[in-house]
C-alpha cells in the first residue's frame, strides 16, 4: 500500500461520504418513478407537497440505502465493485452509518405522514423495511432467488407516489408495483450474465453462481414473457391510454426479442463477441422502464389537450 | 491567557459543519412552507378561528341572530 492511499483510507470523512451512503443512483430512480406515480394520480396535489413528499421518498429510499450499506459492510469489503464504499474504506464508522440510516427513516417517514398521509408514509416504511431486513439481512444471503423478492423494494415507490396524491392503493399503483416488480429480475440478471462478479468470494448466491449461467439464461425468459401482460395491461387502466399502448408494445418486442436471443445463446458464442447480445438486453432493459414511466406522464401531461388517456 | 476561538478541528470539518448547518436551515424551511401552504389550504381563517385564551367579542355568537362569525349582519 502506498502512503497516498494509506492516507486516504484514513481521512475524514466529508459530507460527501455521507451522502453517498444514500446511494444517489438508486434515489434518482426511485424520485423518477415515485413522481409518476404521483403526478399520473386523478387527485392534483399542490406542487409544494408533491415535492415534500418526493423528497421524503428519495430520503427514506437513501436511508434504506445506508442500512444496507451498514449491514452489508462486511461483504462489501471483499468485493471489488463495493470495497470503495464509505464505510469499507474506513472513512465512515459503521455506527454513524446505522445511525444515519435510521434518524432519516424515521424523519422521512413521519414527515411524509404529516405533510400528506398515514397510508404513504405506511408504505414508505414497509419499503424501508422490505430493503433493509427483508432483503439486506435475510434473502441476500440466503437465496439465489435474493434479487426476485428484494425487486419489490424498488417497485414500491411508485406505489408510495400514488399514495401520496390519492391517500390509498389501486389496481393502477399495484400494476406499477408490478412493472419494476417483473422487470427486475432479466434486468439483474443480464447485467450478471457479463459483468464479472466476486459474490461468489462474499458468499452472496447469485444465480449465475448457483445454478449456472445457462439456467439464468432460462429464467431471464421466464420473467420477460410474464413482464409482457402486466406491462401491456396498464395501457388499459385509467392512467394508461394509445401513447402508453404503443410504446409498450415496442418496448415489449424489442425487449422480448433480445430475451430470446440471449437464450438461444451460449457461453461460447457470448464470450467470441465479447457478451454483445447480454450488453444491448441490459440497455434495452433501461431503455424499457424509462419509456413506460415516460409513456405514463406523457398520458397524463397530454390530457388536457384531449391527447391522453382513452 | 486570551481565549483562542480557532481549533484545528474547526477547520478541519468545515465542510462538514456546514453541511450540517445547511441540512438544518433546510429542514425548518420545509416545515415552514408546509406550514404555510397547510393554513392557506384551509381557506378563510376566519372561519375555523377560536378562542385563544383570552376573550375576542368578535368571535361571540350573535345575540340577533345565532352566528358564530360574529359579524351578525
Amino acid at each position: 500500500m502506498t502512503d497516498i492511499s494509506a492516507q486516504d483510507t484514513t481521512r475524514e470523512a466529508g459530507m460527501g461520504d455521507y451522502f453517498a451512503l444514500l446511494k444517489p443512483r438508486v434515489m434518482s430512480l426511485v424520485i423518477f418513478t415515485a413522481l409518476v406515480g404521483l403526478l399520473v394520480a386523478p387527485v392534483p396535489v399542490h406542487p409544494y407537497i408533491a415535492f415534500v413528499g418526493i423528497l421524503c421518498i428519495a430520503v427514506g429510499a437513501g436511508a434504506s440505502g445506508a442500512l444496507n450499506m451498514w449491514w452489508d459492510a462486511d461483504i462489501d469489503v471483499k468485493m471489488k465493485r463495493t470495497a470503495k464504499r464509505p464505510i469499507p474504506s474506513g472513512r465512515v464508522a459503521p455506527e454513524e452509518a446505522l445511525a444515519i440510516g435510521l434518524t432519516l427513516s424515521v424523519f422521512s417517514v413521519v414527515l411524509l405522514g404529516l405533510a400528506t398521509n398515514f397510508v404513504a408514509a405506511g408504505l414508505l416504511a414497509f419499503t424501508i423495511f422490505f430493503y433493509a431486513v427483508v432483503y439486506s439481512m435475510w434473502l441476500k444471503r440466503s437465496t439465489p432467488q435474493n434479487i426476485v423478492i428484494g425487486g419489490a423494494a424498488g417497485a414500491f415507490p411508485p406505489m408510495v407516489g400514488w399514495a401520496v396524491a390519492t391517500g390509498g392503493v389501486s389496481v393502477e399503483s399495484a400494476l406499477m408495483f408490478a412493472l419494476i416488480f417483473m422487470w427486475t429480475p432479466p434486468h439483474f440478471w443480464a447485467l450478471a450474465l457479463f459483468v464479472k462478479s466476486d459474490y461468489g468470494n462474499a458468499g452472496v448466491p447469485m444465480l449465475t453462481v448457483t445454478h449456472g449461467r445457462r439456467v439464468t439464461r432460462n429464467h431471464i425468459l421466464g420473467y420477460t414473457l410474464a413482464l409482457v401482460p402486466v406491462a401491456l395491461g396498464i395501457a388499459f387502466t385509467s392512467i394508461g391510454g394509445p401513447i402508453y399502448l404503443a410504446v409498450a408494445v415496442v418496448m415489449n418486442a424489442w425487449f422480448l426479442k433480445g430475451a430470446v436471443a440471449l437464450w438461444q445463446r451460449d457461453d461460447a458464442a457470448s464470450e467470441a463477441d465479447n457478451h454483445a447480445v447480454e450488453k444491448r438486453v441490459f440497455r434495452i432493459s433501461l431503455y424499457y422502464l424509462f419509456a413506460h414511466f415516460s409513456a405514463l406522464l406523457a398520458e397524463t401531461a397530454l390530457a388536457p389537450w384531449g391527447w391522453g388517456g382513452w | 491567557m486570551a481565549i483562542k476561538v480557532e481549533h484545528e478541528i474547526h477547520t478541519r470539518r468545515k465542510g462538514r459543519n456546514l453541511g450540517v448547518g445547511a441540512i438544518l436551515v433546510g429542514f425548518i424551511a420545509i416545515v415552514f412552507g408546509l406550514t404555510v401552504v397547510k393554513v392557506i389550504q384551509l381557506g378563510d381563517a376566519g372561519k375555523f378561528e377560536r378562542f385563544d385564551h383570552v376573550a375576542r367579542p368578535q368571535l361571540v355568537p350573535d345575540a340577533e341572530t345565532g352566528t358564530e362569525d360574529g359579524a351578525g349582519e
